[in-house]
């Protein structure tokens, strides 16, 4: 009886979502910049053109090998396409000091925000890392995908390309 | 925990709230504008018993964590839920989260000035040593707060926080209710926004209330706790501390000893292009703290002390990890991560990344309150600690080097090693257990075939004289960009003194990934750490075992 109800909680709630056909646009959410400016999410911006959101974590192999595949084709993405990568660190209190380090130290060129309390990372409904979103335009959420491997960047520059192309 | 019925009572205020709006294209608007987002997880495992690893018995054969989470959004307002099932819980998991229902459940309203949160949170009050109220399902963490929340933000730079609530304990609640008051100022933020310098200043608040029933002792029924912090951010260095001091608590993790606690963290770091340096360290004397005085293990905790010390990410040096020991420790950490530049001797072609970390684990100097009590008798002041003082017993060391290569565009290396020394007296509390000195060291392959498709190999020793000897590892990987990956990993525990325990703890994983859709299988003995399999972290306890994990996100 509590599942049945429970369950019928979450499948009103996914009808609702279904039938409203709605976009999903980005949600607001304090983070803080890595040097320590606390920043709305409502201020990300790329004038009108794609973000690339990427959750990380400075303790996560994968993310590492994929901001770094992204940061050897990141000049040639931008030339083609205007697109800015957003990168959000999920590291907690532990390792949120080795951000910074590493991120200089790595020479990437993105921009960076930390969300140490995890609120955007569950706003946006993120369990592992990596998780990346592509944002148009309007900042909505259009493609996302979790996990990397390599030659996935690939996908990623793919859906970019098409979305420049939609009027 | 949330009575279901109270979910459905909410949900249906909300229903309500929106058809009884006055205007219907409002009406219309909360459901055509809103945004709702969230994710569903499950993963389900077959239990084999395997006497040679000595598995847990598992009489249903079948387990399984299930949850999905649900966000709505409209304008500034936001709701939203999380329905988990444990049926039972997964092996590693507390048995007390056996169960199924709504389990977090919110209502949200945030503007630029002001936010408000009834029902259940999160918070986290600067590094969270005196609040911390988190969720790590991989952990089976999830100590959220069930109450109110404000945030205000009269200045831009200024933050203030308040909140009451009493903290979850799996399907019920905390018996202590915890209050917090926290305020950060970037003071430049605010004064001159343009600057390039950052000055922090923070103070927090927190107190437990919870009711004396002890027979024996006279306790404190209220518990304060105070702390302060500062950090500096200038042209590429950083520092930051913070100091905690809370009353004495009598509790269940420190033996009912009527002492003050405290803590401090310091950290400070360089970064330039290609450089990065970080020093850290830290003391703590006696700063658990947790909204129920009768709580152990990970259950109920505010304060969140956490170690430092590196966190590897290959399975054997992360072996042996060390846990922060929050009745008493000193320790420090140092890390240099240097990118020698492209095109010279030793950077190659591409730039070699080199990690260098030192990490180190102390007891702190605890002195005798007298010569007839020893220290840590209930009932007394414990013992006395003169603050900074390090003791003489060490509890951890990890020196490692790592080194980042890539050697063409198909062809990549890591290759490390690291010495650790870990007291297992201390850190698994098992009296009398040997100290472990290990020595272990790795390396990763990668070879990229086409556009899409690669393959990765792991080989990695462990050597060490004591607990279970020494162990090797091999991981194969291929996988087929975005879609598939597919590994094979053994590892050994060869040099295990009892020859019966010389086992092969083997996996095979087969992972399927299209846009927000995840779908795994995998097969096999694991031990307890973290695993890196098809690109996806998480920290798995040990088992025999065959399962499906399906996760997506909406």
């Amino acid at each position: 009886m509590k599942v049945l109800s429970s369950l019928g909680i979450l499948f009103f709630a996914l009808s609702i979502s279904v039938s409203a056909q709605q976009s999903k646009t980005l949600p607001t959410a304090t983070v803080k910049t890595l040097d320590g400016k606390t920043v709305s999410t409502a201020t990300f911006d790329n004038n009108g053109k794609p973000i690339i959101l990427s959750f990380w974590a400075s303790w996560c192999r994968p993310c590492i090998k994929e901001l770094s595949a992204i940061a050897d084709l990141y000049e040639d993405w931008q030339d083609e396409t205007g697109v800015k990568l957003i990168a959000i660190s999920i590291d907690d209190a532990r390792t949120v000091n080795n951000v910074r380090p590493l991120v200089s130290a790595r020479g990437w060129d993105f921009e960076f925000y930390l969300d140490s309390n995890s609120d955007l990372r569950r706003a946006m409904g993120v369990t592992n890392v990596p998780h990346t979103f592509i944002l148009n335009g309007n900042k909505e959420v259009v493609f996302q995908h979790t996990n990397y491997t390599e030659g996935s960047e690939k996908e990623l520059i793919k859906e970019i390309k098409s979305l420049i192309k939609k009027p | 925990m949330i009575n279901y019925r109270n979910g459905l009572a909410g949900f249906l205020c909300i229903i309500l709230f929106i058809l009884l709006t006055p205007s219907p294209s409002r009406a219309q608007d909360f459901i055509d504008k809103a945004s709702i987002q969230g994710n569903f997880y499950s993963e389900a495992n077959y239990y084999f018993s395997d006497s040679t690893i000595a598995t847990e018995k598992v009489p249903e054969y079948v387990r399984a964590n299930i949850y999905g989470n649900i966000f709505y959004r409209y304008n500034k307002f936001n709701a939203g839920l999380r329905y988990e099932a444990y049926m039972p819980p997964l092996l590693g998991y507390d048995s007390k989260y056996e169960g199924q229902g709504i389990a977090h459940l919110f209502l949200n309203y945030t503007d630029s000035l002001y936010e408000i949160t009834v029902g259940n949170f999160y918070e986290q009050f600067g590094n969270g040593i005196i609040l911390r109220a988190y969720e790590d399902k991989n952990l089976g963490i999830d100590n959220a707060f069930n109450g109110f929340k404000m945030v205000f933000r009269p200045l831009n730079g200024l933050t203030i926080k308040g909140i009451i609530g009493k903290q979850r304990y799996f399907w019920d609640y905390s018996p202590g209710t915890t209050r917090g008051f926290d305020a950060e100022w970037n003071i430049l933020q605010t004064l001159d926004s343009q600057s390039a310098t950052t000055i922090i200043v923070g103070g927090s608040a927190v107190s437990r209330y919870q009711k004396d029933k002890n027979p024996l002792y006279n306790l404190p029924e209220n518990v304060a706790s105070f702390a302060g912090r500062a950090s500096l951010y200038s042209a590429g260095f950083f520092l930051s501390s913070e100091y905690a001091w809370r009353i004495n608590d009598p509790s269940a993790t420190n033996n009912m000893i009527y002492k003050e606690g405290q803590a401090l963290f310091v950290t400070g770091s360089y970064s330039t292009k290609g450089l990065g340096v970080l020093l850290s360290g830290k003391y703590i004397d006696n700063m658990d703290f947790r909204s129920s005085r009768e709580a152990t293990s990970n259950d109920l905790t505010l304060s969140y002390l956490p170690p430092t010390t590196r966190q590897h990410t290959y399975s054997l040096p992360a072996m042996y990890p060390y846990a922060t020991q929050p009745t008493g420790e000193a320790g420090a950490l140092a890390e240099i991560n240097y990118l020698v530049p492209r095109k010279s001797l030793i950077g190659g072609k591409y730039g070699t990344n080199i990690t260098l970390s030192a990490s180190i684990a102390y007891s702190i100097d605890k002195e005798r309150l007298n010569d007839t009590t020893i220290i840590g008798t209930s009932g007394t002041k414990g013992y006395t600690a003169k603050f900074g003082k390090i003791g003489d017993e060490k509890y951890y060391h990890d020196l490692s080097l790592e080194v980042n290569r890539k050697i063409s565009q198909k062809f990549k290396i890591v290759a490390g090693a690291a010495h650790q020394f870990y007291n297992m007296d201390i850190i698994q509390g098992h009296p009398g257990a040997e100290s472990v000195k290990a020595f272990i060291a790795y390396a990763d392959f990668s070879y990229r075939i086409g556009d899409t498709q690669n393959i990765r190999i792991e080989a990695q020793h462990l050597s060490t004289k004591q607990d279970k000897g020494n162990w090797a590892m091999l991981l194969a990987e291929y996988t087929v960009a975005p879609k598939w990956s597919f590994s094979v990993t053994d590892q050994y525990n060869y040099g295990n003194n009892d020859s019966e325990k010389r086992i092969h703890y083997y996996s095979l994983n087969l992972g399927h990934n299209q846009g927000p859709h995840r779908l795994a299988i995998n097969f096999g003995k694991q031990r307890e750490g973290v695993i890196c399999v098809g690109g996806i972290c998480r920290r798995v306890p040990s088992a025999f075992a065959g399962g499906i994990t399906f996760s997506t996100t909406f």
